[in-house]
């Protein structure tokens, strides 16, 4: 990489927000990927489209209207699984095609042209301004606290939930803290790699430290190293061949997924003889 | 006299409108082991759930170290029938073992070296001393229902709950388990959920045959009757002797559908 570039703020701010969302990434999609919640992910992440909309409609922050809706949408799917008994799939269903239409419908209530709407759907890192670095830092902090506090009932309710439960841990509560988690790290990855992308790194830097991990601590800081690298090389290449940079990320991380696991399969293969 | 742990009162359960448990009563004391035998669907696991506190009762009521159950969740050790789990799930056999200590701690409590030491003596009762660095995926069958018998127990639990321990096994795994639980049984009370009905009666001290239709029979010292056993179970049951040579200290007769 040329070394100049590195002297627009744009291009500094691309970096920093590379590192410090791979940290929400890292840690929150060690749980999406264990406890096997990515398409709730994917139905937070893409009801968060309507606060988009609102951000817009409200003339504000997106991203500030991304935090409520996501939220919401993650303690309603979450309740509507657990307490009114409806398939977690048909709640992920519904809420991800409502949270869309309220964004579309906003948008299109909102005078004029909307300007960098493709940036949110399909993420462009290098539109973050500095004072969205500050907001990523700080749920960053959030979620690194929250995680490490209650590290232990993250754990057991990931690996054995109903051991939890009998072990007197309120599940449904740490579940749905655990889903606004996720709302949280959605907001911080908007600006990378957009909401329709957003999936993709939530599970595929997990997904892969998963093979090499032997705790979930473990998981959890390489699935954050692999986050960095994929963001920061596809931040890179991106620029270099003049690509979407949310895209290329996630071809980079997709390549590098697939590749572990057909070697994988071929050792298996191989060992199997 | 000895402490009431259980007591279940005309116990009745319903699931999806399909009755699964009707009118049960019994009761469970400091020091026994108690076995609850049947046939599929004839509500063992249902019943292993209300004492746990995961299922509520429809009808009567049930009470565990007389309270409601799950009010004491750290004075309950339970090994589920099986763990159905990511086997590429990062999680080493000590780090599970150590959730038993869980209902000891509260939610804003790290485990600590007192949890640690604990869980590595449950380890080392359950005969996993060694093995305590290999990812619970990489365990067999025998060892994996070990861990999870050494996770109920880390918590020094006053009652130990087990739902099928040895359904998975091979033979010589399940004699081991079993071993394991004769020596427990001095120091915890037992409820034992099994199919297993040919070797459970060597071991328990007491039986109960359930089945759907809400007959149920207590026999004392694993000794069920033939006419016990030809109703809990719709199919013909023949009561055979077994050897008291095998295991001296035993009773004289296994039940065998």
């Amino acid at each position: 990489m040329n070394g100049d570039i590195l002297a627009f703020e744009f291009f500094r701010n691309a970096v920093f927000a590379s590192l410090l969302a791979s940290i929400a990434c890292g840690i929150v999609g060690s749980y999406v990927v264990v406890k096997k919640i990515g398409f709730i992910s994917g139905g937070i992440a893409h009801t968060a489209f309507g606060g988009i909309g609102l951000g817009y409609y409200l003339g504000i922050n997106p991203l500030f209207g991304v935090i409520p809706f996501s939220l919401g949408a993650a303690i309603a799917i979450g309740l509507l699984g657990r307490k009114a008994k409806v398939a977690e799939d048909t709640a992920i269903a519904a809420f991800w095609a409502v949270g869309m239409a309220v964004g579309v419908i906003l948008i299109g209530l909102t005078p004029g042209y909307a300007p960098n709407l493709f940036s949110y759907l399909f993420g462009n890192i290098l539109t973050v301004p500095t004072g969205d670095l500050w907001m990523i830092a700080m749920l960053d902090l959030l979620i690194a606290g929250v995680t490490w506090t209650f590290s232990k009932e993250f754990l057991a309710l990931s690996f054995d939930e109903e051991y939890a439960e009998v072990s007197g841990v309120k599940t449904t509560l740490f579940y749905l803290l655990l889903l606004c988690l996720i709302a949280l790290t959605v907001v911080i990855l908007v600006r990378i790699v957009g909401i329709v992308l957003v999936i993709a790194l939530l599970t595929i830097p997990a997904a892969i430290a998963r093979v090499f991990s032997r705790s979930l601590g473990g998981m959890m800081l390489l699935a954050t190293l692999l986050s960095a690298f994929f963001s920061l090389a596809g931040l890179w290449i991106s620029y270099e061949l003049d690509l979407a940079s949310g895209a290329t990320i996630i071809i980079l991380a997709g390549g590098a997924f697939l590749m572990v696991h057909a070697g994988r399969l071929v050792i298996s293969s191989w060992q199997a003889r | 006299m000895r402490r009431e742990i259980v007591r279940c009162h005309r116990l009745g359960v319903e699931l999806g409108g399909v009755r699964v448990l009707r009118d049960l009563s019994f009761s469970v004391d400091e020091g026994d082991f108690l076995a609850i035998v049947g046939p599929n669907g004839g509500g063992k696991t249902t019943l292993l759930r209300v004492l746990l506190g995961l299922q509520k009762p429809s009808e009567g009521h049930a009470e565990v170290f007389g309270a409601a159950p799950g009010s004491y969740p750290e004075k309950i050790g339970y090994v589920p029938q099986r763990l159905f789990f990511d086997r590429d799930f990062p999680l080493g056999v000590r780090e599970a073992v150590l959730m038993g200590r869980m209902a000891l701690k509260t939610p804003f409590q790290h485990y600590n070296k007192t949890d640690r030491a604990a869980a590595e003596e449950a380890l080392r009762i359950v005969g996993l001393g060694a093995i305590g660095n290999r990812r619970i995926g990489a365990l067999s069958g025998g060892e994996l229902q070990r861990a999870l018998i050494a996770r109920a127990l880390a918590g020094k639990p006053e009652l130990l709950l087990l739902d099928e321990p040895t359904a998975s096994v091979d033979p010589e795994m399940k004699t081991s388990i079993y071993d394991l639980l004769d020596k427990l049984k001095k120091s915890v009370t037992i409820v034992l959920v099994t199919h297993d009905t040919g070797t459970v009666s060597r071991f328990v001290g007491r039986v109960l045959c359930l089945n759907c239709s809400m007959v149920i029979r207590e026999n004392p010292a694993g000794t069920p009757g033939g006419d016990a056993a030809q109703q809990v179970y719709p199919y013909p049951v023949d009561l055979l002797v077994h050897h008291p040579s095998e295991r001296p200290e035993s009773n004289s007769q296994i039940l065998r559908p």
